[in-house]
């Protein structure tokens, strides 16, 4: 109370010197009045504070506690009101962060024309950057308290050609009692490790092929999450997703009731003081109906292939990190893998224009990655990824059959994709990073695409606290 | 008979939940832990999230956090944004509604001391400011003690049945501290007035309490690792207004102090900063200990 009164006085003080008119003799005369009368306020009100102070004290001291701490030091005043601080984050102003990203690409390939040899094309965005000079997705990120029940969130992007995508718009309990957490809404799948990281968090530009040939590049849900954490030392946790399944490798099939299901569990902990590590496996199952892509077929001519039946995919996941100690600041290092495994079953349609012709289509395929990223010193990070496909088994009836052949099929020829890549990272601070990227990619039949990528990554406002 | 072992071994490590004890606290820093410990005694059991040799700013939320984070019954952390880079996303991972912030199970002891240095504009440019003020109270043990207060008051809020127990401890760690603050600002007196370089400006508190001089900083703006340009900057800055010492807590990197050290020919003196950041730092009596001890080789 005291010190509002105090600012009170000294804002009228400012306020009076703060005129901006030439202060006349008069003025000044009035000011130093205000001012004596001021100090005379405050002598009085000192006087009548020391009083009560000493009487506090003799009322202490008259107590029989001679076990009473020793009376306050000079150095140690009363304990001071809390500090008003404020919220940085609430409901009225809620976290607001912006991403702006960019790149220089050179690839040796034509970007319009990237393909993954021997797998259905995912219609995601999984080629490289254009050519030259590109604006990468600038991402707005939004999220608050919503009441004590509720936290949401959004995730919007901008892309280079003037789209806005919604990547993420979702809400997320927080009351839920004994671990439990439902998310509902749009937001990243927890299956695998690095889907559910956004993609100015990860550690190359890309994603790996697993994720660009199985998921599109990624798997958004829009449906709902429900994750239970175990009350264990141990880190385990368990997770199951409903979704409406129109993200690749199903599709919209305007289907009433579910039309993806996910399942996954996390394990993780720490090894000692320096190492640290999450394992996971995931279950993804989801259908098409006429999911189509488009062909050429052995002649040249452009064709419609469409598959409609039923998709899994199984993911296993691990990563590590290692710190001194646990101090990330000078020295880390992060390893990283996963292991995909997808299966499509169902019909599979060739159309020409003319009568399609329909049989079955059963694949069974997979892929794995493996990369590494150390921190050699403050701001400096390098990395290394390897990425390998197998196109495994393709079993495609209109060819069983020999009404066609796999050169109708160009999309789906025989090839086993790999890619190597480099790269290496200078962070000014923690909100700005530059990445240059060298990748040996033979995702597609016949060569190499030696692309070479200089990007930056820069966050505006708060910190976004990132995922383990 | 080996596998059942191994098995019965992994079933206990799957199982092994924090002790029963009244209360489950989760701090976020060594000191609080400590802090938590001398409070609530056999009452409590303490984790503790981070030790003294990591950078408070550069934690993660790793997994092991947020399983320790799920049967927390009280977080004590410091706040004023220092865990911003990790605690969101525990308190988001670990389905416990009692944690969340704005409940009682969340306690922040830099709301309960008043802040130094809060800037009056805040802008990246700057580094990485903290707009609340420099949260790293810890070091002035007027601090501490107000903040006991508060923490017993949150503890008796949250086990009402153990109220007494945590009241009484108070007490008796008040007197105790008291008399060891006594006795720090006596040893610490020939310090005052005197200039030091610090590392990162986490010394704040501390040179305040002691009325001890920060003359410069081996980072060029906060969470901006210390560059050649600037140490350089700093040696030609020492030249003219001479520091007694660079300092550096346990959890920096040794080599920029090492580099000041040897071109403005200062020594370098380190401080534990928190609990457990020297073998004489175990609690917070020892931290304060070690700390003046250490400091007081400037005032010979």
């Amino acid at each position: 109370m005291p010190g509002f009164r105090f600012i009170a006085s000294a804002s009228v003080l400012t306020l009076a010197f703060a005129t901006p008119a030439f202060p006349q003799e008069s003025d000044l005369a009035r000011v130093r009045e205000e001012m004596k009368d001021l100090k005379k306020n405050y002598e009085e009100r000192l006087q009548a504070l020391e009083k009560r102070l000493s009487d506090a004290e003799a009322r202490a001291a008259a107590k029989p506690e001679a076990a009473a701490p020793p009376p306050p030091q000079a150095s140690a005043p009363p304990p001071a009101p809390a500090s008003p601080i404020r919220d940085a984050v609430n409901a009225f102003n809620p976290s607001i962060s912006l991403i702006l990203q960019g790149t220089y690409a050179r690839t040796s390939q034509d970007p319009a024309n990237f393909v993954i040899s021997g797998f259905v094309p995912s219609g995601g965005e999984v080629g490289p950057p254009p050519r030259s000079f590109g604006l990468g997705e600038s991402e707005l990120i939004v999220t608050a308290n919503i009441d004590p029940y509720f936290r949401g969130g959004l995730v919007a992007s901008f892309t280079p050609d003037n789209q806005l995508e919604v990547e993420e718009a979702y809400f997320q309990t927080t009351s839920l009692p004994a671990g439990f957490t439902l998310k509902g809404g749009r937001f990243l799948s927890g299956i695998g490790y690095q889907n559910e990281i956004h993609q100015h968090a990860w550690d190359f530009q890309d994603a790996p092929l697993a994720y660009k040939a199985f998921l599109g590049g990624r798997y958004q849900q829009d449906g709902v999450q429900l994750k239970w954490l175990a009350p264990t030392a141990l880190f385990l946790e368990f997770g199951a997703e409903l979704g409406n399944g129109a993200a690749f490798p199903g599709n919209d099939r305007s289907k009433n009731g579910v039309g993806s299901t996910a399942l996954f569990a996390h394990l993780g902990g720490d090894i000692g003081e320096s190492w640290a590590w999450r394992a996971g496996g995931s279950y993804l199952r989801t259908g098409s109906r006429n999911r189509t892509y488009d062909d050429l077929d052995s002649t040249g001519a452009t064709v419609t292939n469409s598959f409609s039946g039923r998709s899994r995919v199984w993911v296993v996941d691990g990563v590590l990190k290692w710190a001194p100690n646990g101090n990330s600041t000078v020295r880390n290092f992060k390893l990283q893998g996963e292991y995909f495994r997808s299966r499509d079953h169902g019909d599979f349609s060739f159309n020409t224009g003319g009568p399609a012709m329909t049989d079955f289509l059963r694949t069974s395929q997979s892929g794995w990655y493996a990369q590494g990223v150390y921190q050699f010193m403050p701001r400096w990070r390098v990395g290394y990824r390897y990425d390998a496909l197998r196109r495994g088994t393709v079993d495609i009836g209109l060819v069983n059959s020999g009404a066609l052949t796999l050169a109708d099929f160009p999309a789906l020829a025989m090839h086993d994709p790999t890619r190597q890549t480099a790269m290496v990272e200078f962070n000014p601070s923690e909100f700005s990073r530059v990445r240059l990227q060298y990748s040996a990619d033979k995702s597609a039949v016949g060569g190499t695409d030696n692309q070479i990528f200089l990007q930056y990554i820069h966050s505006l406002g708060p910190h976004g606290a990132h995922r383990f | 008979m080996k596998s059942f072992h191994f098995i019965a071994a992994a079933a206990a490590l799957l199982f092994a939940t924090p002790a029963l004890a009244a209360l489950n606290i989760f701090a976020c820093e060594p000191e609080w832990g400590a802090l938590a410990k001398e409070i609530a005694g056999d009452k409590g059991s303490i984790y503790v999230a981070t030790t003294a040799l990591q950078d408070p700013h550069r934690i993660e939320a790793r997994p092991s956090l947020i399983a320790r984070a799920r049967s927390a019954d009280l977080l004590v952390c410091t706040g004023a944004e220092l865990e911003i880079g990790w605690l969101p996303l525990v308190q988001s991972q670990a389905g416990n509604p009692k944690i969340q912030a704005g409940r009682p199970g969340y306690f922040e002891a830099s709301r309960q001391v008043t802040m130094l240095e809060v800037p009056s504009r805040v802008d990246r440019s700057m580094g990485d400011v903290h707009p609340y003020g420099n949260p790293h109270v810890q070091l002035d043990p007027r601090n501490i003690a107000k903040i006991a207060v508060a923490l017993a008051d949150r503890m008796s809020e949250l086990d009402k049945g153990d109220a007494a127990q945590y009241q009484s401890r108070l007490k008796d760690f008040q007197a105790r501290w008291q008399q060891a603050m006594a006795r720090w600002e006596k040893e610490a007196a020939p310090l005052k007035g005197t200039s030091v370089v610090v590392y990162h400006r986490d010394l704040t508190y501390l040179l305040n309490w002691l009325g001890m001089r920060e003359g410069g900083a081996l980072e060029p703006k906060p969470g901006i690792p210390p560059s050649t340009a600037h140490l350089t900057e700093l040696v030609a800055t020492l030249a003219k207004q001479p520091a007694k010492a660079v300092m550096r807590s346990a959890y920096n990197d040794p080599r920029p102090a090492e580099w000041l050290s040897e071109r403005a020919k200062i020594p370098i003196v380190l401080l534990p900063f928190t609990v457990g950041g020297t073998d004489k730092a175990k609690d917070l009596f020892g931290l304060f200990d070690d700390t003046v001890a250490r400091l007081l080789v400037l005032a010979k």
